[in-house]
């Protein structure tokens, strides 16, 4: 089945055949290959391709579903912050244990646990564990957690919101307080994670502490590049056919599709959860390659940005969303990172550092404006039928 | 002919303005029957009243054989138990092709699931042609409906409401904008599916209404005026002061 749609979607197979080209190419140009790219760039990559994924995710909901939501990167932040427990947790039982092992005395398990709680918690003044971490040394649970807490948490908020027929505009107002009020919380000190120091030394894989970071980096490059490759084809699959038809129809024609008979909050509740646990999933990829995660990450910001890269990029094709993630995180990096050289105008002098949120948002005008198919639209010009 | 739906007492308000008043109707099946009156009559809300859009203050309503009530149903449920409604403007989804708008229409299951796992088949397929063959769009399949003319896109949505096969046609204005030729195909469209169902038919076109011939209600300020046939109801006194005499 898979495989016929696959052939009836030559843009999926295109856009694999790409991913995977990209993928030998890094792997070439990486330590494991000549050694010309540096390990924290194959972590930007691979870090880029946790963009991607969540942007592809952002497609679906917004470009072809009409849901503007400005809360994915909050789903994105709580899949960090459920694998960034374990990755703490399992790290800091490896020191502590380290260090007990030259007593005389083996320590009492409560010793232990004390002594890991001080490690992690005595940034915020405190060596009890929350509540919240009570699963952090079971790597399993975690993972579980990564999925079923956005899971439920966009179910829960999809269901109240859609029931009561909130849409547009207003909507995306409430995606975005909804993301607000997480990143507040979280930055509170007795919040349980660490309020705005967040989790650090999330690069730092327990088990792998002489595994080299070169090697730790390609391994989670290429579970980044196999999590979109795997969501791309979920997704497109999600969105031809039927079902695609409909979530598109939904995003004209609202009451319309009402009236022939589809309960379309069933449809509109169904896409935002599934995207929020792939957004979650992203994020999960994503924290152990940036190696720390803190409530600033979750701020509405970065869900506005990501809307920003999916209109650039082209609303309702895949690849659009794809492009436009990968170009836009990339650029702001060189223009934020220093890459970019200073402008000097004689009265003034333009540094990037400052002026690129500029570009950024006059780009993003420009799009909207002049080019609403983004990006993506230029391959309509390359795959014009003639007519 | 046995009552299909029954319109007793309904009476809605908006901000203290009576659209529907005290209004009574009876469908049977089948039916032809045209609604007409003038601008504010309560001719959309009548419609918005049965398909489940708006909520009215007091009545009932009843559906079917079983006399269910149709009130408090959402209105994918009342689609469901097979009311469709054509809409004044044309709303067809201009993004996708008329067999995409059709496929969309069909009676099939319409949870997320089924529709996620929904596999094409053969008769879908038949019925999809057998459709567009009906409303003179057999080779316009794979266009996108954006591309259709005026017309094409009035009788596509006609279209759309025969493929959900429902017991009750609730068509608004399907002639508005139609040249000559194309209100009779209309016409002859309307009259071919009222054989087997229920159709109603609002319009403000009395030319179109005399070639529906068929029963006529009259609505004015938010209930029934008067009822009959068209001649009938045209040689009404009152009839012809609120509604004739003005145009």
């Amino acid at each position: 089945m898979t495989n016929s749609f696959l052939m009836r979607n030559p843009s999926t197979l295109w856009f694999l055949l790409g991913l995977s080209l990209f993928t030998i190419v890094v792997t070439a140009l990486s330590d494991a290959g000549i050694g010309v790219m540096s390990t924290s760039f194959v972590k930007t990559l691979g870090k880029t391709l946790c963009l991607c994924l969540i942007a592809v995710a952002m497609d679906v909901v917004w470009g072809y579903c009409g849901i503007l939501s400005l809360g994915h990167f909050a789903f994105f932040g709580i899949g960090g912050y459920a694998v960034g427990m374990w990755l703490m947790y399992a790290r800091t039982e490896g020191i502590v244990l380290d260090s007990f092992a030259s007593q005389t005395i083996p320590p009492t398990p409560q010793e232990v646990t004390d002594a890991i709680g001080n490690q992690i918690f005595g940034v915020v003044g405190s060596s009890e564990f929350p509540m919240i971490w009570a699963f952090s040394d079971s790597l399993i649970l975690q993972l579980l957690l990564v999925v079923l807490v956005p899971g439920v948490l966009a179910l829960l908020f999809g269901w109240l919101a859609f029931r009561s027929r909130v849409t547009g505009v207003y909507l995306s107002i409430l995606t975005q307080a909804m993301t607000l009020a997480l990143a507040l919380y979280l930055f509170q000190n007795d919040s349980g994670l660490r309020g705005n120091n967040g989790l650090s030394g999330l690069q730092n894989i327990p088990g792998f502490e002489d595994t080299p970071q070169s090697t730790i980096s390609l391994a989670f490059f290429y579970a980044s590049a196999l999590a979109v490759a795997l969501g791309y084809v979920l997704f497109a699959w999600i969105t031809s056919g039927k079902m695609g038809s409909v979530i598109k129809a939904i995003r004209d024609n609202e009451s319309r599709v009402r009236f022939l008979g589809y309960h379309v909050e069933s449809y509109k509740l169904f896409v935002f959860t599934i995207t929020a646990v792939v957004a979650a999933i992203a994020g999960a990829l994503y924290y152990p390659q940036a190696g720390i995660i803190n409530p600033a990450e979750i701020a509405p910001i970065a869900s506005i940005y990501l809307a920003v890269w999916v209109a650039i990029g082209g609303r309702g094709r895949l690849y659009g969303a794809v492009i436009g993630a990968a170009f836009v995180s990339l650029l702001s990096s060189w223009f934020t990172g220093g890459g970019a050289p200073a402008i000097p105008l004689g009265f003034y002098t333009i540094q990037w550092t400052d002026w690129w949120l500029v570009l950024l948002g006059l780009s993003f005008v420009a799009v909207t404006l002049y080019a609403p198919k983004g990006i993506g639209g230029l391959f309509d010009y390359l795959v014009r039928k003639p007519s | 002919m046995s009552t299909l739906l029954e319109v007793d007492g309904v009476s809605v308000s908006f901000d203290g303005f009576r659209a529907i008043n005290n209004l009574s109707i009876q469908i049977g099946e089948p039916e032809l029957r045209a609604v007409i009156g003038p601008n504010g009559a309560g001719k959309t809300t009548f419609m918005d009243i049965i398909t489940g859009k708006t909520k009215p203050d007091e009545g009932r309503i009843t559906w079917g054989d079983r006399n269910i009530s149709l009130l408090g149903m959402s209105e994918s449920e009342i689609a469901m138990e097979g009311i469709g409604r054509k809409f004044q403007k044309p709303t067809v989804f201009e993004d996708q092709t008329v067999r995409e708008n059709l496929a969309m229409a069909l009676r099939n299951p319409r949870g997320p699931f089924a529709v996620l796992f929904y596999k094409k088949t053969r008769e879908g397929a038949a019925r999809i042609e057998e459709i567009a063959d009906e409303i003179g769009l057999s080779d316009s399949l794979t266009r996108k409906s954006g591309e259709l003319s005026h017309g094409q896109k009035q009788w596509l949505e006609i279209g759309m409401l025969l493929a959900q096969d429902p017991r009750l046609l609730l068509v608004d204005e399907p002639a508005a904008g139609m040249t000559t030729a194309e209100r009779e195909l209309t016409t002859d469209l309307l009259k071919r599916a009222a054989e087997t169902r229920a159709v109603v038919v609002v319009e403000h076109d009395m030319e179109f209404v005399r070639r529906l011939d068929c029963k006529v209600t009259v609505l004015h300020e938010g209930s029934v005026l008067a009822e009959g046939s068209l001649d009938h109801v045209t040689a009404d006194q009152t009839v012809i002061d609120v509604y004739l005499g003005r145009s």
